[in-house]
């Protein structure tokens, strides 16, 4: 056989394999659900919570839902091999759950049109079945601001963030108005790891601020080493991304949990019942998708009720973490009285809220 | 936003933590390119040593245990680089790397019931009083027992590859393997040897990461500090002293730019973060020249394989 025969016969094969798997949605076969994660479903963080929600959704669909999942998928070329070659063998859905997966799911997605696609966090939507969705965890970031506040002796917070993307300095400017408004001495000292994971690198950054006088530790990367480093020196702390109470069970206050189980049976619902169509939707505490975990015996009880209170307000839509009056750092006007922040500033957001002292790195 | 409120004090005893994993795989490595051979896979050794120490000591509940495990297992590691190209001549760069490579992806499926537990305690040494005393109490006197081992072996391995007949050895295999081999020094044995040595200290190096310095499992904990510690080697010119002193100039740097920023001051984090990557590039650079070469003091077979002729 010639090489070119060769190739043309296989890519008929494959052709041949793509459609009936589509064939195979019309009878009672279980849908298929492909997932795509960045990390390793054990980082007992992001790629944790995403796989915690694929397992939910297994719960819940029992024998009419079928879902595979590939881990540790780098970002580029090679999420797109991995999203053809699922949607090759057959899925009927797939979730791509990092950033930077968007060009390869918006090319892939073109391809094959009878595939429902979600992407996390991302932005672009060249194909009709491409669906995009993200969590407003600056919300959860809100209510930990307020907790620090009322916690802290020192006045000085300690924040870890990784990288200055807007993500990054909307939840750093949540949490400070939040705790601002319940503490006017209260004051943020920001460590910038340009990393999302390194254990050892996020330990020194925990004990550089603890050293500087935090006593309460915020954190916007991946691992539990600032917990430990916490729970060594006394300080107290927040999670990131799940409860990471068990690796610092005096000093873990709450975490901010990403929750994505009800989106993902919800979209697959819709996808089974015929229902899906491709969607931009940022949900956040109201919708259950950014959830705290339980919180520490050690926060009083009054600050427990008020924490409770400002999560009941976000759901019931009274409270937005970013209402005017609100000032950027250089003192210029952001939001005027009782206005709230459009989505479209948030995600774009590359300053500090007045008051918060430092800069951010270009 | 003041200097003062960085404590020198504090600051020095942290460098030497966050120096100590670093220090220990880069002092391996050095013995094991003394002898020649080129091992890129530091860091596959490291993790793996990290996850082995690790799950023993959570089974035992004893960290030096966790240790003393993480020293085999690292070894254990090494072994195999040392037979595929010590054994089979494989290519050293290659197998460095796909040593990495496997040793990143067992960790994970090792380590995998490991995650989210906390290990047992390493305790710091207890001093009495010493550790009390201003300034040195905190610097010399209040480490956790390896850091202090890793300035041991630095100055072991400093006094055996100069001043033993061992050492003597061992460089000559690493300067000119057939000279050695027309000598009658076992050549191949030797490189073994040296290797599993680069791979216990990168072993402890890992453990002191996972036990120590987070302290638990995570994948993929270690980071890149493999490469560091590969790139501090040559940075050092292959000498024991300058890779501790390379090792806490690295770690000091971590540890400053942070305190740095915990303090307020306004400073280019991306170009410190890089910068103990361009300073090896740039002794890489140095080295390439034949003369700065000869300067450095690389060992003169690095990175080529020895079959014995006749």
């Amino acid at each position: 056989m010639k090489r070119r025969t060769l190739l043309t016969s296989s890519a008929m094969a494959l052709g041949l394999a793509a459609t009936m798997g589509t064939a195979a949605l019309a009878q009672d076969e279980p849908l298929k659900v492909g997932f795509i994660y960045v990390g390793p479903v054990g980082d007992f963080g992001w790629t944790t919570a995403h796989d915690v929600g694929r397992l939910a959704a297994v719960e819940h669909f029992g024998d009419s839902l079928e879902t595979v999942f590939v881990e540790s998928v780098p970002e580029g070329a090679d999420s797109g091999r991995v999203m053809t070659q699922m949607a090759l063998s057959g899925a009927d859905m797939i979730f791509a759950t990092s950033f930077g997966y968007g060009p390869e799911i918006n090319a892939v997605a073109q391809r094959f049109p009878d595939i429902a696609f979600e992407h996390a966090t991302g932005y672009l939507q060249e194909a009709p079945n491409v669906s995009l969705y993200n969590a407003r965890f600056y919300e959860g970031r809100a209510v930990i601001g307020h907790i620090a506040a009322r916690m802290t002796e020192s006045n000085v917070v300690g924040y870890i963030a990784s990288f200055p993307i807007p993500e990054v300095i909307m939840g750093i400017n949540a949490a400070y108005l939040a705790a601002k408004a319940a503490n006017p001495d209260i004051e943020f000292r920001v460590v910038w790891a340009y990393t999302w994971f390194d254990p050892a690198q996020e330990a020194a950054a925990a004990e550089a601020l603890i050293e500087q006088g935090a006593d309460i530790i915020m954190q916007h990367t991946d691992s539990t080493a600032p917990l430990t480093v916490a729970q060594e020196h006394g300080a107290l702390a927040f999670g990131q991304a799940s409860d990471m109470s068990s690796f610092a069970p005096d000093v873990h206050l709450t975490a901010i949990e990403d929750n994505w189980a009800p989106y993902y049976i919800r979209r697959i619902q819709e996808r089974m019942d015929g229902t899906w169509e491709a969607d931009n939707v940022w949900l956040g505490i109201p919708d259950g998708e950014v959830v705290l975990s339980p919180f520490n015996d050690r926060i009083p009880a009054d600050v427990q009720e008020e924490a409770n209170a400002m999560i009941a307000a976000i759901t019931d839509g009274s409270f937005h973490p970013f209402t005017g009056p609100i000032n950027r750092q250089d003192g210029s006007t952001w939001l005027a009285e009782g206005e709230t922040a459009p989505d479209g500033d948030l995600l774009g957001m590359d300053f500090y809220v007045e008051g918060m002292t430092g800069e951010i790195p270009n | 936003m003041d200097l003062s409120s960085i404590n020198p004090v504090v600051l020095i005893a942290s460098l030497m933590v966050a120096a100590t994993p670093i220090l220990l795989a880069a002092i391996g490595e050095l013995v094991v390119e003394k002898s020649g051979v080129l091992n890129l896979g530091v860091e596959g050794m490291m993790i793996v040593g990290a996850v082995s120490g690790f799950a023993i000591a959570v089974t035992t509940q004893n960290p030096y245990l966790g240790m003393l495990a993480a020293i085999v297992a690292g070894a254990l590691v090494a072994l195999i680089f040392a037979a595929l190209t010590q054994l089979l001549m494989a290519n050293q760069v290659a197998s460095g790397l796909a040593l990495t490579l496997f040793g990143l992806g067992f960790s994970a499926l090792v380590g995998q019931n490991y995650v989210g537990i906390v290990p047992p305690r390493t305790p710091k040494l207890d001093f009495g009083p010493l550790t009390d005393l201003p300034v040195v109490g905190r610097i010399i006197f209040g480490h956790d027992i390896l850091v202090y081992i890793s300035l041991l072996i630095v100055a072991a391995t400093w006094f055996w590859l100069n001043k033993t007949q061992g050492g003597r050895v061992l460089r000559a295999v690493g300067e000119n393997h057939d000279s050695a081999h027309a000598l009658g020094y076992k050549v191949t044995r030797v490189r073994i040897l040296a290797i599993m040595f680069g791979g216990a200290c990168a072993g402890l190096g890992g453990a002191y990461l996972s036990l120590v310095r987070v302290p638990s499992w995570t994948e993929g904990m270690t980071a890149g500090a493999g490469w560091i510690a590969l790139a501090l080697v040559v940075f050092a010119s292959w000498r024991p002293w300058r890779v501790l002193a390379g090792a806490y100039l690295f770690g000091g740097i971590m540890v400053l730019q942070l305190n740095l920023q915990a303090a307020g001051f306004r400073i280019p984090v991306e170009y410190l973060s890089m910068s103990p990557y361009l300073i090896t590039i740039v002794v890489l650079v140095i080295m390439s020249s034949s003369r700065g070469r000869r300067s450095m003091a690389a060992p003169g077979s690095l990175g080529r394989s020895f079959h014995a002729a006749g």
